[in-house]
């Protein structure tokens, strides 16, 4: 018979303290992102597709296309082309592809690249109807982003 | 005014009250249950999300009217107007301020329990007439959760009665006035368990409108929407005008029976039209306070287990109620000037 009323009073309270709690919540600032209008800033270590870094004081990609992360890309969706330009040490890159379709963001790459000439991006809101889409030209990219 | 058209502008008063609280309370529970959560809430549909419950009652009215294979025609029709009719007609009775009043009638408090109980049927007709194996279950749980929840919920309503000796309930709230340790659930002179009759009466009027955390007859997470599962457009819009307006019902009665319904918790009643508005106001404020929280009580517990529920209705809240009718009985016989 105690235990009776033991656990009527000690599960009234409990329900008081549960009720204290959202009580409390419900005062408190909402801590949801409002998605649409507000655009979050992504973490550090956040993986998007990779994007090509340009040198400091050039602007330039600092790629010399030596073809590691061509290689290293397990599903092959990488295309790096470049040529030899006079004064300058090593190739200068004038294509760099990549098929995002394909590609699953291992970062094999960007772990392969000894020059540190390829990162990821931050973008993360890719939507399109199309494929075409998905094929990325990053030295266009590079260019419309400085 | 003359009699009759008293009346019917107060039906269509009452309609207009109920379809309104319906759609707004349903706004009401959805910013509750956000800012509880931690989040907003609706806010896209108008300012504050305020237009959303007029664009989710377009969207349940142009949806189509069907019967779905198998059901009873007549008992699927007619349940969710057995839900919502006897809500509109308990509405009837409720004295809002001393003189917006439909029908004062002398067992006001009867009729309303009398209607109550037509509630629970227009859910297990619906959910038998369902031809659905989660809608009976629903109707089934529902009805055994209701008997077990109108037993307590009378023999307090008797106990309030035999203080007030009256089954008029603007009576009862007349008996009330004065300052606000005058309404019933601090009066510990007329019983010592006032407070906790309070709590059993809210507790059961939780239960006999079926929310969270006894929702048994809806219970999403376990059988799809329980009694509503087949209902397409507005039978289920019915269905859920109903639920609401009996929400509305046993807050009211609550304010009515323990806190004073239209009193001011001031010894201060202005006289003619300002009176009315001054009732009004206080009525409405204690009817929204209950009502803000049994949304604040649906959004902090969960949904309670079948067997628990019905443990704490036969163990708990019989004994206690009828303890409570007993001790009250035996303070009026032994002090009886009080």
């Amino acid at each position: 018979m105690s235990g009776y009323f033991k656990e009527l009073i000690s599960g009234t309270k409990s329900l008081f303290i549960g009720l204290g709690i959202t009580g409390k919540y419900f005062f408190e600032p909402v801590v949801t992102e409002q998605y649409p209008h507000e655009v979050p800033v992504m973490k550090p270590r956040f993986r998007g597709h990779i994007e090509l870094i340009p040198d400091e004081e050039t602007g330039e990609p600092k790629c010399v296309v030596c073809g590691m992360c061509q290689k290293a890309c397990p599903t092959g969706c990488i295309t790096v082309a470049g040529e030899k330009r006079e004064g300058v040490k090593g190739k200068v890159v004038t294509q760099y592809i990549l098929n995002f379709t394909t590609c699953s963001l291992c970062g094999q790459c960007v772990e392969s690249c000894k020059f540190g000439a390829i990162r990821f991006s931050k973008d993360y809101n890719k939507v399109s109807e199309r494929k075409e889409d998905f094929i990325y030209d990053l030295i266009k990219r590079l260019k419309e982003q400085s | 005014m003359p009699e009759p058209f008293r009346v019917i502008l107060f039906i269509v008063f009452v309609m207009a009250f109920a379809g309104l609280n319906a759609a707004y309370l349903v706004w009401c529970e959805r910013k509750g249950a956000g800012h509880i959560q931690r989040r907003i809430g609706p806010k896209e549909v108008g300012p504050y999300g305020l237009l959303q419950p007029i664009a989710d009652g377009i969207k349940l009215m142009t949806k189509q009217l069907f019967l779905p294979k198998g059901v009873d025609p007549v008992l699927f029709m007619v349940a969710p107007l057995m839900v919502m009719v006897p809500a509109i007609m308990s509405f009837m009775v409720i004295p809002f301020s001393e003189t917006f009043v439909a029908r004062e009638v002398n067992i006001g408090l009867l009729m309303i329990f009398a209607f109550a109980s037509v509630n629970v049927l227009g859910l297990l007709l619906g959910g038998w007439g369902s031809a659905n194996k989660y809608a009976v279950i629903a109707a089934a749980r529902c009805v055994s959760q209701n008997i077990a929840y109108e037993i307590p919920m009378l023999i307090t309503t008797i106990t309030m009665v035999m203080v007030t000796n009256t089954m008029n309930l603007n009576e009862m709230i007349r008996s009330q006035s004065g300052w606000f340790f005058h309404w019933h659930i601090f009066r510990l002179d007329m019983s010592l368990m006032m407070p906790v009759a309070f709590l059993i009466f809210f507790i059961c009027s939780l239960a006999e409108t079926n929310r969270a955390p006894f929702d048994m007859a809806e219970a999403e997470s376990e059988l799809v929407a329980g009694a509503y599962t087949e209902y397409p457009g507005m039978g289920f819009g019915v269905f859920f005008m109903g639920e609401y307006a009996n929400i509305v019902i046993g807050c009211a009665l609550t304010t009515i029976l323990f806190l004073g319904g239209w009193q001011a918790p001031i010894p201060f009643n202005p006289a003619g039209f300002l009176g009315v508005i001054w009732g009004l106001f206080w009525f409405f404020l204690k009817l929204y306070a209950l009502i803000f929280t049994v949304i604040w009580i649906r959004w902090t517990y969960p949904r309670t287990q079948f067997y628990e529920l019905l443990n704490l209705s036969w163990k708990v809240l019989i004994p206690f109620s009828l303890f409570n009718l007993i001790l009250t009985a035996l303070q009026i016989k032994i002090f009886p000037w009080l």
